[in-house]
């Protein structure tokens, strides 16, 4: 198991959290502060994204041609979920950060380095599908190993969890943080007014990243025709949290505002509420026909032609990732078309564990935080 | 003699000290009060959350993921209805990740009628819980057994839900079936674990030694030996039963009353050796008698039991309407009464196919 790398982040970091929230609304976007990311790390971004948005288009595909019974993930959110997964301290126990996701944060876990071969496994629901062995749609991990809980379909129900992590990291001590994220329409839900009032009591804030990606829609209502608040942010505000929204179209933006949330979290062991404006870029799921979405802003092509612009990236360079990654994902479909389905005899395995796993996890990472003094 | 919510108490304390207990926590459970009936009094886990029952079983999970031990209380069972999805989630914790996963935690809940609790307070939960699947449940009928089955509930790496029989939990222990550590003297035993009247800011609790009993889940426990008549029963219907069985030994009918205890896993083996010795199968308990638990244990008596059978199994529950009315006349009307349980009694032990 590796150990937390986190560094506390310089003061002002977790200071400039505050100015922008009272001055200028919630809106949060690049300023001259935020240092000019480098170069390399760009690339990576976009090497990620690229690999994320193929990924997703596989899936759709392989639901079309018969290859599972339903889609649902995230392209379109690429530019807010791999700066997400990117800046995760990922590992297994209260040192690390916890993960409460949904349905579209493939991209999340393929930044966290989850191999997207998994991902076709559980859309092909094999017996191989490491998330939950052919039982559960596509797009609902499961990773223990790295705090990733299990995503279930139920709207919301995250944000009830939530602060059940967070409090365990808060008592540890350390710099683990709970991160949770669902849509913009399931936050009328009971459930995520409950995550506002459980992070913010007073005296026991907790260290919870709490995310709302806002793609406008909740399968085919507008949001505008059930909101009448301006921003679902706002909504933070009556419990003293800080709160944001940001462009999570821009990956940029989105990785320095998510970098200035996560130090504030880490350091002050209080919660930040953040509404990342996002697409949605293949309609809701494949229910809706999983078909590309002209209207909408595409992160990728935007992040594309600006990293052309800067010269840090060539069009033909691009072109030839795509092509890789397209040919890489189809051969890995191919492979996974012929692993075995589970047998219908495994029905009963594991209604109930022989052992305590979490527990021996807990244990374990105690005892590694008390070897290094934490 | 210590009462059930006492043998409650000192079973938290155990697993605070030994079993590993983090949290203990719910609406009115830490300090003041310790609960509105008093089950967390001087607990040093306890702790007080916000009324959101929602929030509740949402952290319990979510604390159970990271490797704590939490016991969450409902405060009653009447409030967990909007919660069933999130007891589904965590019933479904390791089955849906494919054993990735386990969640360990306790529910506890006070249940059923009897204490003139109206429409609100005197649901009963058996039937919904046992259509959970994942979820251990216990409901014990003594302050005993309470104390066993909290401690296995605990030790357990499941989630448990633990239904108290509200009505019971006041209810002193039978001679013969105290807490092994327990002072003789209930009056001793209140002045150690009671938290006083009025302040109670500089209180401490002086536990007993109580041991780690541990009742394990899934054993049923035989209350009175019979040979005409079985009747299935458990929580606030074990005492009932029982009395109702002794009204008729007068008459020369012996009945042998059966106390689940677990009603999943429930104890088949000891079910079945009984049903196949008396021939006779009565169920008797509190909840809505349509969809009822006791149904499902009727359905397997005569699927695997048929050919045995001298009588129709026949199943003694609550009437189907949304509450328990609050007048006494109501609430007799709707949950099993004593003189009707001994009338099924004799009428079953006495039917002749
Ligand atoms: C509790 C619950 N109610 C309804 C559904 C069906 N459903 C699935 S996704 C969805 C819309 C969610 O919209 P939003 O929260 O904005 O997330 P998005 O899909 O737009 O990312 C609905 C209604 C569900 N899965 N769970
Ligand atoms: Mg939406």
């Amino acid at each position: 198991m590796s150990t937390s790398s986190y560094q506390p982040a310089p003061r002002s970091d977790a200071e400039a959290l505050d100015d922008t929230t009272e001055k200028s609304g919630n809106e949060r976007n690049v300023t001259s502060a935020d240092a000019a990311l480098a170069p390399e790390l760009l690339v990576r971004m976009h090497d990620l994204m690229l690999k994320a948005r193929l990924l997703e288009e596989r899936l759709i595909r392989m639901q079309k041609q018969g290859d599972g019974y339903f889609w649902i993930g995230g392209p379109g959110e690429e530019a807010f979920n791999v700066p997400l997964g990117m800046l995760v301290d990922r590992g297994e126990g209260v040192f690390h950060d916890y993960l409460h996701l949904h349905y579209r944060s493939s991209a999340t876990l393929l930044a966290m380095g989850a191999d997207p071969v998994d991902a076709l496994r559980q859309m092909k629901n094999v017996a191989s599908d490491p998330y939950s062995g052919g039982r559960n749609f596509a797009g609902h991990p499961s990773i223990r190993k790295w705090n990733v809980v299990p995503v279930s379909s139920p709207i919301e129900v995250q944000y009830s969890m939530a602060p059940g992590t967070a409090y365990a990291q808060k008592r540890a001590g350390g710099h683990g943080i709970t991160i949770v994220t669902g849509g913009d329409a399931g936050t009328a839900e009971g459930d995520f007014p409950t995550c506002l009032v459980w992070t913010s009591r007073p005296g026991h804030e907790l260290p919870v990243l709490i995310i709302v990606t806002n793609n406008q829609w909740g399968i085919s209502t507008a949001g505008a025709t059930q909101h009448g608040e301006k921003r679902i942010s706002d909504r933070g505000k009556a419990f003293g949290i800080k709160c944001m929204t940001i462009d999570g179209n821009d990956p940029e933006n989105s990785y320095h505002q998510i970098k200035r949330a996560m130090d504030y979290i880490r350091t002050e062991r209080k919660p930040v509420l953040m509404e990342a404006m996002v697409s949605r870029l293949y309609g809701h799921s494949s229910s809706s026909g999983a078909n590309y979405v002209q209207e909408e802003a595409d992160c990728l092509m935007t992040f594309e032609k600006k990293l052309e612009e800067r010269g840090i990236l060539t069009r033909a360079h691009i072109d030839e990732l795509r092509a890789k990654y397209t040919q890489e994902l189809l051969d890995a479909s191919k492979r996974v078309r012929e692993e075995a389905q589970p047998e219908g005899s495994t029905i009963y395995d594991h209604v109930f564990a022989e052992t305590n796993i979490v527990g021996l996890a807990a244990a374990k990472s105690r005892a590694t935080a008390n070897g290094r003094g934490n | 003699m210590a009462t059930m919510v006492q043998a409650i108490r000192m079973a938290l304390h155990v697993g605070e000290e030994r079993l590993g207990v983090t949290d203990v926590f719910g609406e009115d459970v830490g300090p003041p009060l310790g609960g509105v009936f008093t089950a967390t009094q001087g607990l040093k886990t306890a702790w007080n959350s916000p009324l959101d029952e929602r929030g509740i079983i949402g952290t319990a999970i979510g604390l159970a993921l990271a490797g704590q031990c939490p016991v969450a209380e409902i405060q009653f069972v009447d409030y967990v209805f909007n919660t069933i999805d999130l007891l589904k989630l965590a019933g479904g914790m390791s089955w849906s990740s494919n054993g990735d996963w386990n969640c360990p935690l306790v529910v506890m809940t006070p249940v059923g009628s009897g204490i003139h609790g109206s429409i609100y307070h005197s649901h009963s939960f058996d039937g919904m819980a046992t259509h959970i699947p994942g979820w251990k449940i216990v409901m014990p009928s003594t302050p005993r057994d309470a104390y066993g089955l909290m401690l296995s509930a605990i030790k357990d790496p499941n989630p448990v839900m633990f239904l108290a029989p509200k009505a019971l939990l006041r209810a002193k222990a039978a001679p013969g079936e105290e807490i092994p550590g327990e002072p003789a003297d209930e009056r001793q035993l209140s002045k150690m674990i009671d938290a006083p009247l009025g302040d109670r800011s500089q209180w401490t609790p002086q536990w007993p030694d109580t041991p780690d009993m541990f009742i394990p889940i899934g054993e049923a426990r035989t209350v009175r030996k019979g040979r005409d008549l079985t009747v299935v029963t458990y929580g606030r219907m074990v005492a009932v039963c029982t009395k109702a069985a002794e009204e008729l030994v007068s008459e020369g009918v012996d009945v042998e009353v059966i106390d689940l205890r677990t009603l999943w896993p429930y104890d088949w083996k000891t079910l079945k050796e009984s049903i196949e010795r008396t021939s006779r199968l009565l169920v008797v308990n509190e909840d809505t008698e349509v969809t009822n638990f006791g149904e499902h244990i009727i359905r397997r008596t005569v699927e695997e039991c048929f050919y045995v059978l001298s009588s129709p199994p026949k199943l003694l529950a609550g009437a189907a309407v949304p509450g328990i009315g609050l007048a006494d006349n109501l609430e007799h009307a709707s949950v099993p009464q004593r003189a009707g349980i001994a009338k099924t009694m004799r009428e079953l032990a006495q039917h002749q196919p």
